[in-house]
């Protein structure tokens, strides 16, 4: 620690500290525009000039590092001059744009012009114009308001790990810009709309269409990935405008993804595939719009006659992971009420075995902060960027400070994260791969293999890449195996569990799994899966779809989208007498399969919770008033109970039903535990024939943001193709570009793509898209053929 | 062009054969490389050669004048990766000794390398030459070649335990990769925009290394420093200011080139080796330290000796000894407007107070040229300069003010003249006569 003195104030601050980081800790506030805690220090917008005692020329705070004795003059009268100098620099060239300008009222170059500038510029020369730059459908530019602080610059270097951003040319002639013809194309890049100081950079879905003081501000929870993303929701009459981040140093940072950030437009959509506002039952084959109660009555009797006509059993549950804890908790209470067991919210997954042998419910297995802290890792199965883009973006961190990051996966996507080792692997050998890096754990620690691991046909993987995994893990202090949305979807989901878990107690490190929506720890919490009550009697996910029941209850999701075979997900609820659905939009499908309709509320139009992958209880209020008839998806469950007679339906409040699931209000669930008990690893599967690789690309992994139009737009979200590798193309006798049929459960007609990223024999193919749902199970072999 | 015209030639002592005389076989004939035998021969310590050097006086010759044996003595000794870095991104206007140094003897500056390797613990080092001057870099290489094949560069140089390379590495002549970091930052294969300092390169340099950089003349001088000793090289300067030091003067002059002299030689003795004044005409004013040192009366400099402390108390700086000497025929406020242009064009762009400030200068400086002067300009152009200096990370905006300033200061009235009566005070005939286009008379 150092002692200074800022302004005549005398402070302790730690060594190292800059200046500005100083003033901070004192509430003192320094003008800047070019500093930010996240990235590099540039120095370059010298707004943050301040006086330092026997110091001739002004110092920059944001990059003067404090040294015992310093006394710093922050208001003197050089200070002053010099950071009104500044001031008049960065304004001469600055178009007066201001009310037209999307910054206005939230700009730090109006804010300070107003404490640090003239009223009237001396400059009386002509001003300097600069080309906008096409960065793609989410920011919008307005070059000439720039003031070069480079910020943007930083971002992409630094926290989105790809330079997409530069300065060119020089002096007064610096632009910023992307590569030649290129976007900014990185999952991040809203970001650097909050980053951008002034109007230069702004959110092209937002622009022209509100001005920030006519927002009213509400805290929400994002709710898309597991991480649980902190929101500041900002409406005007009852109508989302825009999503930013909340700071929360714990979760997001101050960082939202593209896919947090824009998904909202998806709660204003309006076309046929959009909001559902009005219940709608089908009679006679026809869609009519009727009253709540209709709808209500309508549902209770369809349920009721199958519960009494065929059983409980015969009916299934199929809940969104991205459905709030109230919401499901109610759900599955009302499914048991009507004697089923047949529920569940782990739509994507595909191996249940684990189910019965779990000593508590699945997590990350740390906190979110303490991932920064862990010095080797093991990320299992995961496209890790798009999947966790904010996750991604802590393991960037890490690797930078020395942190070394392993990759086991079915393809090497560029994570833009420096990796220490990678070993890639047709999705049936990954458990083999994964097996091969215990096996080498226990060598290098002089441990006996366990018996069923030496016999590992090492023949078949990398056993190298093993190697080298296992060598970085053990030469950490702080270790830690993360199972990604691939591992948890695999068709060995459990043995990949089980072994991450020796690995694991090899290293004396943690597992945990990236959970893949917003409530896929709070899904346990509710109880919405089977045998949560009543022991192992009911049927899972993928059970109740393959042995087809004779209703549904489907909330939130689109099963044909959402499920781990969508063409099953989709015969199943053909065939089913009644299907009840709950959902906050439409769309073909549904109106096919449904025999009722319940418009209910997504996450801003609701009360509910969220428990992220950390276990976080995160519950929020609605933002606006529901649209329309939309109602909230607890007080439709709560009467759906009432007319079904299902006792314990007497909530008046999302906060009783969130107090009856949680027990309390923790800020933490309890039971969180990854261990699995009596799951004994199964090496011997392999696959005959090409393997498919589903990924859920980022933009499609909900129905919320596959009705996004601007993120729709991005690369991310550009059609499926039929990706393999050289070798493979070159097996199949094909060339990149080619039309492929390709044939699993269904077939799709795609284009062949190359991505050197992929193992031998394997084949990429995106699930979760209208194009490829066909093709059925995420997880499968398939053939390939020229069209 | 004037090759060489000095009192005690020194450092270009090797430049009497022009062309001729810059090759290894030449240097050796003339002593080269006998002070790097020798310093490896005796096992010479490090802090003995460092002694040797701050005995010597010898000021950094880029233009901060910084001593050297000072800077060598801040590099870190058990840093295990060190750097020697060149900086010959000579790009200010009016200075071209570098250039001729590479030119005429490299092999000086190669020794000079090597031993500053060898003194501060770097195995490796590169000069950064100018991207306007490619001959020079070619010329460079080529010496390398010859060091290399002869054993002064690579592994175990002289069968000693010393092992130190070094390359050529050239710009893209950009004025502003010639401050130190804006150079370590163009060599890293990054846009050249100088960093904030501290860390200074001595800790933190090239690829994050501690270096060591110094300029061209600096180098070249070390050999002759350490072959006569410190106090010799010391004694035939002034005290603080040892040594001698090239003077390139450019202009209206009757033989302009570079000039070798002792420091604390008076700029009338220099003026008279370059020639004298061309045509007899009057001398006006002189610029005594490169384009951003303030513009000097021709009385106030006729009475000035050049060095350091000299040309300090006259209000200017000595900086790279480019010596710009203007004569009658000049008119100022041109004068000033091209050099205001430099600095605008150079700026890197980074700082806010150089961005724009530089381009601030350029435009009323051009009003004023091209009489739509206004009167308010004069004390505009004073306030803008006054929040540009001491503002931005390098001393570029320090640069594009000083001239406007010193001209400003010194030729006043030239200037309001010029807004009051929308055209030059000199008569453009006289102009036109001045210029170099046209011989002494001929109008």
């Amino acid at each position: 620690m150092v002692e200074i003195e800022i302004d005549g104030k005398t402070l302790q601050v730690a060594d190292g500290s800059t200046l500005i980081e100083a003033a901070h800790q004192l509430g003192a506030y320094i003008p800047h525009f070019c500093y930010h805690k996240k990235l590099s220090l540039a120095a370059n917008c010298r707004m943050c000039l301040v006086q330092i005692e026997k110091v001739p020329k002004p110092m920059p705070a944001c990059a003067t590092i404090v040294t015992n004795g310093m006394k710093v003059f922050t208001h003197s009268e050089m200070a002053i001059k010099a950071q009104r100098a500044v001031m008049e620099f960065l304004l001469i060239n600055h178009p007066l744009d201001c009310p037209i300008c999307d910054q206005g009222g939230e700009c730090r170059l109006q804010d300070l012009a107003v404490g640090y500038a003239e009223s009237a510029s001396k400059y009386g020369e002509e001003k300097r114009v600069v080309p906008d730059k096409n960065l793609g459908p989410l920011v919008s530019t307005d070059m000439s308001r720039c003031i070069n602080c480079a910020r943007c610059v930083r971002f992409t270097a630094e926290i989105a790990g790809m330079m997409e951003l530069g300065q060119s040319f020089r002096g007064e002639r610096v632009e910023i810009m992307p590569f030649n013809g290129k976007t900014v194309d990185s999952e991040l890049s809203g970001n650097l709309i909050d980053l951008c100081p002034v109007g230069a950079l702004t959110s092209k879905p937002f622009r022209f269409s509100a001005r920030s003081w006519e927002l009213s501000r509400r805290k929400s929870v994002s709710p898309h990935d597991g991480l649980g993303s902190n929101l500041i929701v900002q409406t005007r009459r009852d109508k989302v405008m825009r999503v930013l981040p909340l700071e929360n140093e714990d979760i997001n940072e101050c960082w939202l993804s593209d896919k947090e950030r824009f998904s909202y437009q998806g709660l204003n959509s309006q076309d046929d595939n959009g909001r559902l506002t009005k219940p709608m039952v089908k009679q006679g084959g026809e869609w009519k719009e009727v009253d709540w109660n209709v709808a209500l009555d309508y549902a209770a009797h369809a349920l009721r006659d199958v519960a009494k006509t065929h059983g409980g059993a015969a009916i299934g549950g199929l809940l969104s992971p991205h459905a709030t804890l109230e919401e499901m908790y109610l759900a599955q209470k009302l499914m048991r009420g009507l004697g089923s067991e047949n529920i569940d919210f782990r739509l994507r997954q595909s191996d249940f075995s684990a189910d019965g042998h779990r000593h508590g419910t699945p997590w990350l297995g740390m906190k979110i902060a303490d991932i920064g802290k862990l010095d080797r890792l093991l990320v299992v199965g995961s496209f890790l960027r798009k999947d966790h883009p904010l996750i991604a973006q802590r393991l960037r961190q890490s690797a930078k400070r020395g942190a070394q990051v392993c990759v086991l996966h079915s393809a090497d996507d560029d994570l833009l994260i420096n990796l220490e080792a990678r070993a890639i692997a047709v999705p049936s050998q990954l458990p083999a791969m994964l097996a091969q890096v215990v096996k080498a754990v226990a060598e290098l620690k002089g441990v006996a293999t366990d018996a069923a691991l030496t016999t590992v046909g090492a023949g078949l993987v990398d056993v190298n890449a093993a190697k080298k995994i296992a060598a970085s893990l053990v030469s950490g202090g702080n270790v830690a195996i993360l199972l990604g949305n691939f591992a948890q979807q695999h068709r060995q989901a459990a043995t990949l569990n089980a072994l991450a878990q020796q690995l694991a107690g090899l290293l004396g490190g943690r597992f945990g799994f990236l959970g893949e929506a917003a409530n896929s720890v709070g899904g346990y919490v509710a109880k919405a899966v089977p045998g949560a009550v009543n022991g192992n009697a009911g049927l899972n996910a993928v059970a109740m779809l393959k042995d087809p029941r004779q209703a549904y209850v489907v909330l939130g999701a689109e099963p044909e989208l959402d499920c781990a075979d969508g063409a099953q997900a989709l015969a199943a609820l053909g065939k089913a007498a009644a299907v009840v659905v709950l959902s906050p939009f439409k769309s073909q499908a549904m109106l096919d399969y449904a025999a009722v309709l319940l418009p209910v509320s997504p996450f801003s139009e609701t009360s509910g919770t969220f428990v992220n992958t950390e276990g976080r209880v995160q519950s929020f209020h609605a933002a606006t008033k529901p649209l329309g008839e939309t109602r909230p998806a607890w007080k439709v469950l709560r009467v759906l109970g009432n007319l079904l007679d299902v006792a314990g339906f007497e909530f008046n409040t999302s906060e009783d039903v969130r107090a009856e699931a949680l027990g309390g209000m923790p800020e933490f669930v309890s039971g969180l535990d990854n261990g699995v008990a009596g799951v004994a690893p199964n090496l011997t599967a392999s696959a005959n024939g090409l393997e498919r690789v589903a990924d859920v690309p980022i933009h499609f992994a909900d129905p919320l943001v596959r009705r996004a139009p601007a993120l729709q737009q991005t690369r991310d979200s550009a059609a499926p193709t039929a990706r393999m590798n050289a070798a493979t193309l070159a097996k199949l006798g094909l060339v990149a570009g080619e039309r492929v049929k390709v044939g699993a459960g269904g077939t799709a007609i795609l284009t062949a793509e190359l991505d050197a990223g992929l193992p031998d024999g394997a084949v990429r193919i995106a699930a979760a898209h209208a194009d490829t749902f066909a093709l059925g199970a995420m997880s499968t072999v398939l053939t390939v053929e020229k069209v | 062009m004037a090759l060489i015209d000095t009192i005690n030639p020194l450092l270009t002592t090797g430049w009497s054969k022009g062309d001729a005389g810059w090759s290894l076989k030449d240097y050796e004939a003339r002593g080269g490389y006998a002070q790097l035998k020798r310093i490896l021969a005796n096992k010479m310590s490090s802090d003995d050669i460092i002694a040797e050097v701050k005995k010597s006086g010898l000021r950094g010759r880029g233009g901060a004048g910084f001593p050297t044996g000072l800077k060598w003595s801040f590099m870190p000794k058990a840093a295990p990766e060190k750097y020697v870095v060149c900086n010959t991104d000579e790009g200010e206007p009016g200075t071209f000794k570098d250039r001729d140094l590479l030119r005429y003897d490299p092999h000086s500056v190669i020794e000079g390398m090597i031993i500053a390797g060898y003194a501060v613990g770097a195995a490796r080092g590169y000069n950064y030459i100018h991207g306007e001057i490619f001959e020079i870099y070619r010329r460079f290489e080529a010496a390398l070649d010859e060091a290399r094949a002869a054993g002064y560069l690579g592994q175990r140089i002289l069968g000693s335990d010393f092992s130190f390379d070094l390359f050529a590495h050239h710009g893209w002549g950009a004025y502003v990769c010639g401050e130190e970091t804006g150079l370590l930052e163009s060599i890293e294969g990054k846009k050249g925009q100088p960093r904030f300092k501290p860390p200074f390169p001595a800790n933190f340099g090239l690829y994050g290394k501690p270096t060591t950089i110094n300029n061209t003349e600096t180098f070249a001088a070390i050999p002759f420093i350490l072959g006569m000793g410190g106090d010799a090289y010391l004694n035939l300067g002034k005290p603080n200011n040892g040594g001698t030091k090239l003077f390139s003067v450019s202009g209206h002059v009757n033989r302009p080139g570079n000039y070798e002299v002792p420091m604390g030689t008076p700029f009338a003795k220099l003026l008279e080796m370059a020639g004298g004044m061309r045509g007899g005409r009057q001398l006006k004013a002189v610029i005594p330290g490169g384009s951003s040192a303030p513009v000097l009366p021709a009385e106030v400099m006729m009475e000035c000796t050049m060095d350091y402390e000299s040309i300090a108390k006259a209000g200017s700086m000595l900086g790279s000894g480019a010596v710009i000497v203007m004569d009658e025929t000049v008119c100022m406020v041109k004068a000033l407007e091209r050099l205001s242009y430099f600095y605008y064009e150079e700026s890197c762009g980074q700082c806010t107070p150089c961005r724009e400030g530089s381009g601030w200068l350029y435009r009323v400086v051009h009003r004023i040229e091209h009489g739509e002067g206004r009167a308010e300009d004069l004390d505009l152009l004073n306030r803008v300069t006054d929040n540009m200096m001491g503002k931005t990370i390098c001393a570029l905006a320090d640069a594009a003010a000083f001239p406007v300033r010193g001209f400003i200061k010194n030729f006043r009235s030239e200037f309001e003249y010029h807004i009051e009566h929308r055209k030059c005070l000199v008569d453009p005939e006289v102009q036109r006569m001045g210029s170099g286009f046209f011989k002494a008379g001929a109008a």
